[in-house]
């Protein structure tokens, strides 16, 4: 196997506010390989905008990173000053974010964002790179492309700004993207075209992409591997087609469950009863044993770990040889 | 674009029946700037001859992609708009007759998408809750009045002694429950629900449909039921209104709807939805994007993305006319009045049975 492009460790981000200080991520842990795309998916408040911001160094403040290592290809990055950190940022992580009008600089044309961040980060004359340029509003499917590159931001649609920003974050030839929730803002129609672009993209450049969503649908369609998170950790990991398919941990299970499905109606939808806790108010032991229809004594008490569990690792006592409850059927199998 | 729909469930009387109705902005750049220019106003033709009708006890939805029109409509029909041109009809009256008469206004509220932007930060719950029984004077007297919103915070799976705290102190689905709760409070009958569940995560959102279908069938609430989520859609309606740029161009029976769908649009949404399947098969999304209303396409507002379209399209507006051998769906196709569309697919072999879809 060839070694990870991202490889993060044990990462704690903490908040320290005037109540004491909140833990909006711990022990996070995983790997992403070259050409592999990594779905990272949870609730909102679960952490997972905030482990793609500590990866490429733009962490809110007060937000700090309290613990563990993120390595870039080996090299740790999580401790560089700010301007290290910016030259890596761009060349070699590409960021997406939701909303591609606050990405896109309103003054520049699209060509000119391109055609910077490209002299920035690789040799280029004016000319190749005007030229590049052109090539990737025509690889992301931008329609004349050699016309609208020196058009501005406010003269392309959400779909076409989406468009613009994955190139700008690809155009550089970062060996990693990380892109969140880069398909929330636009309408359905628009967002299996952004999709399929991507997926094309990480495969044909063997790009390592980090896919920040909270739609199961968009993991499922384009992730290798997927993280479940809750209340700031990693619940579940694994391949794709088994988390998706047999989750192992009850909360996976219960959000794959809680998705109205589209083939049919129900009687009732199984939802997962009450709501993620906040960040100063999660429970002792397993974050989500008050919510869970199977916790038992031991999940009160302590905190589990990532434990094995068939092909995907679950941080769940049931799966704990050890614990005096183990998985029902249901969850063993899927 | 007036054609009746003969609603599915004969027996009920209607609760609201909308005909032809239009409401059209005015984008118009200043005076000043329009002389100068040589150009005359302009105007956006948010929602554009909308007709349907919902019978006593059922959910109507309207689906479409951002800017089809569904929320203009949904303003209308609770008149925070006034329209352009058509007629809405409450429960037999005209709504802006039964909208003077406090007694009928009672009878309809609406559910917003955000239950962080739509109660009040500086009121306790119970206030929020108990304004509307004071605004219609439904609960004399403190003791009644407490009592009903302790009725009211119970039903919707809160605890009476919520009522005293305030809205930042809930998280947003059972902020949502209490705009259900403050929706109720003055016994409606009628709930326009503008994206009840959009701003959800998936956990919540299926404790949200769940409360409202069962609020629906305990209290007899008629629903008109907005959301761009087509999973959602299929969980809670009976019928089923597709929009594209300001007009239906599909109204069928929920589960026609998805078993044939018939306009390329509707079928195109369909093919869109990411689903949980895995099947690798590769999917043809639409190509383009929504035109912009202000400037809209000649003929059928969807013949530059249609796979089926043909000089017809271009130049005249469809109407929405039943497909043969298909009755009580509508449908605005030229290719499906004329035959020229695949047929819907059986049952079983249809691309999409067996998925699931998603957004949490």
């Amino acid at each position: 196997m060839p070694p990870p492009v991202l490889s993060v460790r044990g990462l704690r981000v903490e908040f320290p506010t005037r109540r004491g200080v909140l833990t909006a991520l711990s022990d996070v842990s995983f790997d992403i390989a070259p050409g592999e795309v990594l779905g990272v998916v949870g609730e909102s408040g679960a952490g997972k905008s905030m482990t793609g911001a500590a990866i490429i160094g733009l962490l809110e403040p007060p937000g700090r990173i309290a613990g563990g290592e993120i390595r870039l290809q080996g090299e740790r990055i999580d401790t560089l000053p700010y301007d290290r950190m910016r030259r890596i940022r761009g060349k070699r992580i590409g960021a997406i974010f939701q909303d591609p009008l606050t990405t896109l600089n309103p003054l520049y044309t699209v060509g000119r964002q391109l055609i910077e961040t490209m002299q920035t980060h690789l040799s280029l004359s004016d000319r190749e790179a005007r030229q590049r340029a052109i090539g990737w509003l025509e690889m992301v499917g931008i329609p004349a492309a050699a016309q609208r590159v020196d058009s501005y931001p406010h003269e392309f649609s959400g779909g076409m700004r989406q468009r613009v920003v994955i190139a700008l974050a690809l155009c550089a030839e970062p060996i990693l993207v990380v892109a969140d929730e880069p398909t929330t803002a636009l309408d359905v129609s628009i967002q299996a075209q952004i999709i399929a672009l991507l997926k094309r993209l990480a495969r044909e450049k063997g790009t390592a992409m980090m896919l920040v969503t909270h739609d199961m649908g968009v993991i499922a369609e384009t992730a290798d591997r997927v993280a479940v998170m809750y209340a700031g950790r990693i619940a579940e990991i694994g391949p794709v087609r088994a988390v998706v398919k047999a989750p192992k941990h009850p909360y996976s299970a219960g959000l794959m469950a809680s998705i109205p499905p589209l083939d049919r109606k129900v009687a009732h939808l199984a939802g997962i009863e009450g709501a993620m806790p906040r960040l100063s108010a999660i429970p002792p032991g397993c974050a989500f044993n008050p919510r869970c229809p199977h916790v038992f004594d031991r999940c009160r008490r302590e905190r589990p770990e990532l434990i094995e569990t068939g092909t995907t690792r679950a941080a769940c006592w049931l799966y704990d040889p050890a614990s005096e409850r183990q998985a029902p059927e249901l969850l063993r199998h899927g | 674009m007036a054609e009746r729909v003969e609603a599915p469930r004969g027996a009920a009387p209607v609760m609201l029946a909308v005909e032809d109705l239009a409401r059209h902005f005015d984008v118009s750049r200043p005076l000043l700037q329009r002389l100068l220019a040589g150009e005359g106003r302009r105007s956006l033709k948010a929602v554009d001859g909308v007709s349907f009708e919902i019978p006593r006890g059922t959910t109507l939805s309207l689906v479409g992609e951002s800017g089809c029109g569904k929320s203009t409509v949904a303003r209308l029909v609770v008149g925070l708009y006034r329209p352009t041109r058509g007629r809405i009809g409450f429960d037999g009256r005209a709504l802006e007759q039964a909208r003077a008469d406090a007694a009928q206004r009672r009878r309809m509220q609406m559910i917003f998408q955000d239950p962080y932007a739509s109660l009040n930060p500086r009121w306790r719950v119970s206030d929020i809750i108990a304004e509307p029984i004071r605004a219609f004077g439904l609960a004399p007297g403190a003791a009644a009045q407490r009592a009903r919103v302790a009725e009211l915070l119970t039903q919707v799976g809160l605890s009476p002694l919520d009522g005293e705290k305030f809205p930042h102190e809930f998280s947003g689905g059972q902020r949502q429950r209490i705009s259900i709760a403050r929706a109720l409070s003055s016994n409606p009958e009628f709930l326009v629900c503008d994206e009840p569940t959009s701003a959800l995560d998936v956990s919540v959102q299926a404790q949200i449909l769940n409360l409202m279908k069962e609020l629906q069938a305990r209290l007899g609430l008629t629903y008109l039921f907005i959301s761009h989520n087509l999973a959602v859609v299929r969980q809670v309606s009976d019928q089923i209104g597709v929009m594209y740029l300001g007009r239906l161009v599909e109204l069928a029976a929920a589960e026609t709807l998805f078993t044939a769908p018939r306009h390329p649009y509707t079928r195109a949404l369909m093919e869109a939805i990411p689903d949980l399947e895995m099947t690798g098969r590769q999917r043809i999304p639409v190509g383009g994007e929504v035109p912009s209303p202000i400037d809209p396409p000649s003929g059928c507002p969807f013949h530059p993305r249609c796979p089926l379209v043909a000089d017809r399209c271009r130049a005249e507006m469809p109407r929405l006319l039943p497909p043969r051998g298909q009755a009580g769906t509508v449908v605005a196709c030229h290719a499906v009045e004329e035959g020229r569309d695949p047929p819907p697919a059986p049952a079983g072999a249809d691309q999409r049975i067996g998925t699931t879809a998603t957004a949490l």
